[in-house]
């Protein structure tokens, strides 16, 4: 495979904390890759190592097979989208776009920045100043002034946090569509597992500074190689140690078949969402659990005695 | 609420036109009237002092006053501009640096402005100093001359320009810079390219409130400028001390006020606080 980001044994350590510990990661060329993570997790930091505005404690990065650690961010073919955007607010959004271009003194900067603004339907505001831009506009600067350099790797830095929650959705869409047209490889930083799931070809999930698993999001959700992961992504239930998927729990009110693990319970709450119910349980031990079955299924209601079961099959076990 | 705000504001608008108003009032009125024998003002009613300001003569102090005040302010802005952003990236120890630069102002202007005098003078510390040295045999003329007074404006008003500009740097989102260098700006574009810009209100605040004082001054160019350099302060001065024309220098520092508050709104931006 063709990586065009390599970090080998990247450590960040700074006076008070460890934000990243000897992560070793690879990047694929036009991959939509995301940093997965809960705040304070490092990966941040590992944009930041990535652009050049921090520098490594120890180990290296590498960009299409050149060593550029040691480099100032200017000196990188790398470029941000940062999480507030941090548009220019003296420049147009033509002055954005081509704040950078100039600087390499390009040659055709009018055409450039035409097609560029056009990839990202802003075509016609060229001189609009930021703050006359809505949410969803300014991140499409923000993209554009990054693009139009033609990065190696486009690093996003939590680029949809800032925007209205019911517009995060269809821009979330458009970022994929983005990525694919252009063809650019995206490093997507984020602590929002759906966004990571939905957008990704690859996910490594970071916890306390260390990537704790890396993989495709089918993999990071169906397989998930720590207790971390697998309840970072998704909800899980816990049994006597062992992981259960809440769409992996069943419930009736029957004894069911044979062959199935099986536990009594009473059910504490029940939560109808149209698609599914969300039922919620209390084991005869006392340990709390989720249940999303079929609307269509037998219906039960708080304070039913009911019989929770599960495939051996769909448990998730890990290496303690 | 309109009466009791009423109430509030009254004791700060006597104060303002019993202090303001009226003595402008007053210097107003006898700018337009005839000098007397002994000092004070006589009829008849001319504007014969107004027209005399435009003598070569006084024409050349004004121009030279300018001069002086432009030079001063310039390098405050290219002196304060580094040390406000020193100040803006210290962390913790922000305040006692903004402290340090503030600290002149525990002693009065006038005893500083003497202290320079006996820096600067022939028989002063650094040309003493420097002669036991054997660097030099006959002192330097560092007294009494345009840098003599350049100096001690620079020096006196350079915290005016650190504090504002401190305030607009201290504001400036730092991913600002971030965003210049990642998209391939070196630092010094970044600073002319952004920072600067940027920074412009802090700036323009620092240069209005070191230029109008410079351009007014008359303490300064009178000790450490002698009798060489006449400026518009030490012009008015004269009028009402040796000189004995009340009327012109009132129509003296009447136009001073009101180039400089032209030169106000000049810089002013639309929209814009002035300061």
């Amino acid at each position: 495979m063709d990586a065009i980001l390599e970090l080998r044994g990247v450590s960040k350590h700074f006076p008070s904390h460890r934000a990243v510990n000897g992560v070793s990661l690879e990047v694929q060329r036009g991959a939509f890759f995301s940093l997965l993570g809960p705040s304070g997790c490092g990966k941040t930091t590992m944009l930041r190592l990535i652009a050049g505005f921090e520098t490594p404690t120890t180990g290296e990065v590498w960009l299409n097979g050149a060593r550029i650690d040691h480099l100032p961010p200017y000196r990188r073919n790398v470029n941000t989208v940062f999480q507030s955007y941090a548009l220019f607010p003296h420049l147009t959004v033509r002055g954005n776009v081509e704040f950078g271009l100039r600087r390499k003194g390009a040659d055709g900067i009018e055409a450039h920045v035409e097609r560029v603004l056009e990839q990202v339907r802003l075509t016609g505001k060229e001189l609009r100043m930021p703050c006359d831009l809505s949410g969803g506009e300014r991140q499409r600067v923000a993209l554009a002034r990054s693009l139009v350099l033609a990065p190696d790797v486009l690093l996003l830095d939590e680029p949809l946090s800032a925007l209205d929650p019911h517009l995060r959705k269809q821009v979330r869409a458009e970022l994929k569509d983005l990525q694919r047209r252009v063809g650019v490889t995206f490093l997507f930083v984020t602590h929002d597992q759906e966004e990571a799931l939905s957008l990704s070809d690859r996910i490594a999930v970071m916890n306390a500074g260390v990537v704790e698993q890396v993989g495709s999001p089918q993999e990071i959700y169906q397989r998930p190689r720590t207790r971390f992961v697998a309840s970072f992504l998704g909800t899980i239930n816990w049994i006597d140690g062992i992981g259960v998927r809440p769409e992996s729990t069943r419930i009736s009110r029957e004894r069911p078949q044979n062959g199935v693990n099986t536990r009594l319970a009473v059910v504490t709450e029940c939560a109808f969402l149209g698609s599914v119910v969300h039922v919620a349980a209390r084991l005869e031990g006392g340990e709390a659990l989720v249940a999303e079955i079929p609307p269509q299924g037998p219906a039960v209601s708080p304070g039913d005695a009911v019989h929770v079961w599960w495939n051996p099959g769909d448990e998730l076990r890990f290496s303690p | 609420m309109k009466p009791l705000r009423s109430l509030f504001l009254a004791p700060a608008a006597a104060l303002m036109i019993v202090t303001i108003a009226v003595p402008l009032a007053i210097i107003c009125f006898y700018s337009l009237l005839t000098r007397g024998a002994y000092g004070g003002v006589e009829r008849p009613w001319t504007t014969e002092n107004y027209r005399l300001l435009f003598d070569p003569l006084y024409g050349a102090i004004f121009l030279r006053s300018f001069w002086i005040a432009a030079v001063a302010t310039a390098l405050c802005l290219v002196l304060g501009f580094p040390l406000a952003l020193f100040i803006a990236r210290s962390g913790s120890r922000k305040n006692l640096y903004l402290s340090l630069v503030i600290l002149p102002f525990w002693t009065s202007f006038l005893i500083r402005t003497y202290a320079w005098m006996f820096l600067l003078r022939d028989t002063g510390l650094i040309n003493t100093g420097l002669q036991a040295a054997g660097l030099i045999h006959t002192p330097l003329p560092m007294l009494y001359n345009d840098g003599a007074v350049i100096l001690g404006l620079v020096y006196g008003y350079l915290p005016f320009t650190v504090l504002p500009l401190y305030a607009t740097l201290e504001r400036l989102d730092k991913s600002l810079l971030e965003a210049a260098a990642d998209l391939g700006s070196p630092p010094w574009n970044t600073l002319f390219r952004v920072m600067l810009p940027l920074c412009a209100p802090g700036i323009r605040a620092g240069a209005i409130l070191v230029f109008v004082p410079c351009l007014g001054t008359y303490l300064t160019s009178d000790l450490l400028g002698g009798s060489k350099t006449i400026l518009i302060g030490n012009l008015v001065q004269n009028q009402f001390t040796a000189a004995r024309d009340w009327p012109f220098g009132a129509a003296a520092s009447l136009t001073l006020m009101a180039v400089a508050m032209a030169l106000l709104f000049a810089v002013r931006r639309q929209g814009e606080e002035l300061l």
